[in-house]
């Protein structure tokens, strides 16, 4: 397997999981959104991402597991409807099968049998032992679903044990089964005769019995109609994003700040006596504003260093994922596709795509990885480089208050306007220059499901962990390197380099290369450095989208590269630089001629 | 006449869907002739439209939808729909 189809490690600071070879080999298949990553969660016992939407694993995600006192390799295997792919993860997982298994853990939803089956029998048709967790069956008997167990395995020749994954109910039995996993008699057929055999087996396994429409239901019907869906999506972005600055704001006010200055602050100062004046004092806690620290301006480590990244960025990115896991579990994001699809679709992109666009404001590098839930490379390439020009970081966004919140909440709002509508026309207009073909928007729509508590706090759990990890050593890096190049006067040198484009072009203070420049490490570092610059409003708005606009942070770059390949990166680097340019040199020039 | 053609709630049978990539896409997700479905609603723009399959919903781009021809059913069961029509009246008003 090449390293290219997975991508997990990437951008995450973590080794690939793989093992040695020789060691047993379990795959996790099914179709997307019956529950595979809980599956993979339950058997390994490591975390992988699991959310209520088709497509959630785009990668494919390893651990260890242990069954009959052995140890296996198990592999959680993309989501696929068919073996026929139509799409990139059914490439994916009809690859990884044909490399072979010991035994392949099958699941199938109980609510959806019909569907389910058809790539069951595809697997079956192979000769890998087998085993099958009929999974879902909990809300399958809610919906007046009854299947009987006994007769599925007898029809399909492979032991089946009814699970209900995130509860855990049946998962031991399904370990204690796995020794039994059997080849199914079931021999490769033409797509015409599966269908006939699925219909029959269903005839003899399913009944379904009437149910009423239920509050769930009725919660569907509203987002599915035509002037309330809409009007409901657009109420969820928006609440969505007024929640998260609520919550952000709210624990910076209360938890962080006042952890920053009643504390942290007094050992920074009683470190600073210790080291008097020099280089060292310098790097760890910066330049002294009025002979005192000052956490967002002196640029040290430990004092900005730590302050921007769990005084500021931690609340956000708390808050976001708390606001996004709900979401993604409730089911509602394939929703907001259905209403985004009209508008995505004179983009070139449909409407799926808002989902990793939505990921994107958390942090670029998921909302790319993302896109792989798109079918055509076209749509892809709209689609990432959509995303890591018009959708700001939660590093960003966190950091709006801190360098345009004391001129207003209006600048901020601007800064999310301006985005947006350089979004629109950028997508607009890639649509209408860009050759090659975008599919249409065909996707299953899952029933909300009321998250559980458990499962909502360890993917927050998870995010922040993954964000601590990723993101604390860059920034302190990003920190020490400004230092180390400030003291050798190399920021100098950039600043009058690329004076003429700063100064003629977007109207500011050569010093604010620096910054942009630095945005390449990490965006909230940038934003940070903007602040002791003293720039008028006007000024710290161009230079904000400026800097929101062009080129990513180095981990949305790296993943921008894979996921794209080196020639359609620098097109989209292109198009990144010329986008932010002439957006920020437009601002400037209504800033002049207006005001 | 075509699933766009079907008005909202109605329900038809699929007599036939468009051949290649996106007929291969439908037959996946189990939308293949024969099956009969509900039509739930079109999104306004040239968006999406919603439908039910086996108690499933799913998503059909509006130029997907012109080419799936469907045979409407649903003169063949008002006597039941009632209940159904009573909880979604209020929508229908806005």
């Amino acid at each position: 397997m090449s390293c290219r189809d997975c991508g997990l490690c990437i951008g995450r600071g973590k080794k690939c999981p793989s093992l040695p070879q020789g060691s047993r080999r379990v795959l996790l298949m099914g179709n997307p959104n019956v529950g595979k990553s809980v599956f993979f969660s339950r058997l390994t016992g490591t975390h992988a991402l699991s959310s209520n939407y088709p497509g959630t694993t785009v990668g494919f995600t390893e651990g260890t597991m242990k069954y009959g006192g052995k140890i296996a390799r198990l592999t959680d295997v993309p989501g696929a409807y068919t073996l026929d792919p139509t799409n990139e993860a059914e490439v994916i997982a009809r690859r990884i099968l044909n490399e072979g298994a010991d035994i392949v853990i099958l699941v199938i939803d109980a609510t959806a049998l019909e569907r389910n089956l058809v790539m069951a029998m595809q697997v079956l048709e192979h000769d890998i032992p087998v085993v099958i967790a009929l999974n879902m069956v909990d809300e399958a008997r809610h919906r007046g679903i009854i299947i009987d167990v006994q007769k599925l395995e007898e029809e399909l020749g492979v032991p089946v044990v009814p699970t209900v994954a995130v509860t855990g109910q049946g998962i031991s039995e399904l370990i204690s089964k796995m020794d039994e996993a059997r080849v199914s008699p079931i021999q490769p057929m033409s797509k015409e005769a599966r269908w006939n055999a699925i219909g029959e087996i269903i005839s003899k396994v399913q009944t379904v019995t009437h149910r009423h429409h239920t509050t769930m239901d009725r919660i569907e019907d509203v987002s599915a109609h035509p002037v309330l869906g809409g009007i409901v999506g657009f109420l969820v972005l928006i609440l969505g994003f007024m929640v998260i600055r609520f919550v952000g704001e709210g624990i910076i006010t209360h938890i962080t700040d006042p952890i920053f200055e009643n504390f942290w602050i007094l050992a920074l100062e009683k470190l600073s006596g210790i080291l008097g004046e020099g280089p060292l004092r310098n790097i760890l806690i910066g330049t002294l504003i009025d002979g005192e620290i000052d956490l967002e301006q002196s640029l040290g480590v430990l004092s900005t260093g730590l302050y921007v990244e769990f005084g500021m960025v931690l609340p956000y990115i708390i808050a976001f994922y708390s606001g996004l896991s709900f979401l993604e579990d409730f089911g509602y994001l394939p929703r907001l596709a259905v209403v985004f699809d009209a508008l995505l679709h004179r983009f070139g992109i449909h409407g799926y795509a808002i989902i990793p666009t939505l990921l994107g404001f958390g942090c670029n590098v998921p909302g790319i990885l993302g896109t792989r839930v798109l079918e055509s490379e076209r749509e892809r390439f709209i689609a990432a480089t959509l995303i890591s020009v018009g959708i700001p970081c939660v590093s960003i966004q966190a950091m709006l208050s801190a360098t345009l919140g004391e001129f207003g909440m209006g600048y901020v709002a601007a800064v999310y306007v301006i985005l947006f509508c350089v979004w629109l026309i950028l997508g607009r207009i890639m649509h209408l220059t860009l050759k090659g073909y975008s599919p249409e928007l065909i996707v299953e729509i899952p029933p909300y499901r009321i998250p559980s508590l458990k499962a909502w706090s360890n993917k927050l759990w998870f995010r922040i962990k993954d964000f601590l990890y990723e993101a604390t050593p860059l920034v302190l890096l990003g920190i020490f390197l400004v230092n180390i190049l400030d003291t050798l006067g190399v920021m100098d040198k950039l600043a009058v380099a690329l004076s003429p484009i700063f100064q003629g072009f977007l109207g500011l203070p050569p010093e604010t290369a620096v910054p942009i420049v630095m945005g390449l490490f990490r965006k909230d570092i940038a934003m940070g450095l903007l602040i002791p610059i003293g720039l008028s409003a006007q000024q710290m708005l161009v230079a904000v989208v400026v800097l929101a606009m062009t080129f990513p942070c180095i981990a949305t770059f790296i993943i921008l590269w894979k996921e794209l390949g080196s020639k359609r990166m620098l097109m989209s680097s292109g198009i990144m630089i010329s986008a932010a340019l002439v957006t920020g040199g437009l601002l400037n020039l209504f800033f002049k001629v207006i005001l | 006449m075509n699933l766009l053609q079907l008005r909202d709630e109605e329900s038809a049978v699929i007599k036939s869907i468009p051949a290649g990539e996106a007929g291969e896409r439908l037959e996946a997700l189990g939308l293949r002739v024969g099956k009969r479905i509900q039509k739930v609603s079109g999104m306004p723009f040239g968006g999406p439209i919603t439908l039910l399959l086996d108690g499933r919903h799913f998503a059909v781009a509006h130029a997907i939808a012109g080419k799936i021809e469907v045979e409407c059913v649903d003169h063949t069961e008002h006597t039941e729909r009632p209940t159904v029509e009573k909880s979604r009246l209020w929508p229908k008003f806005i």
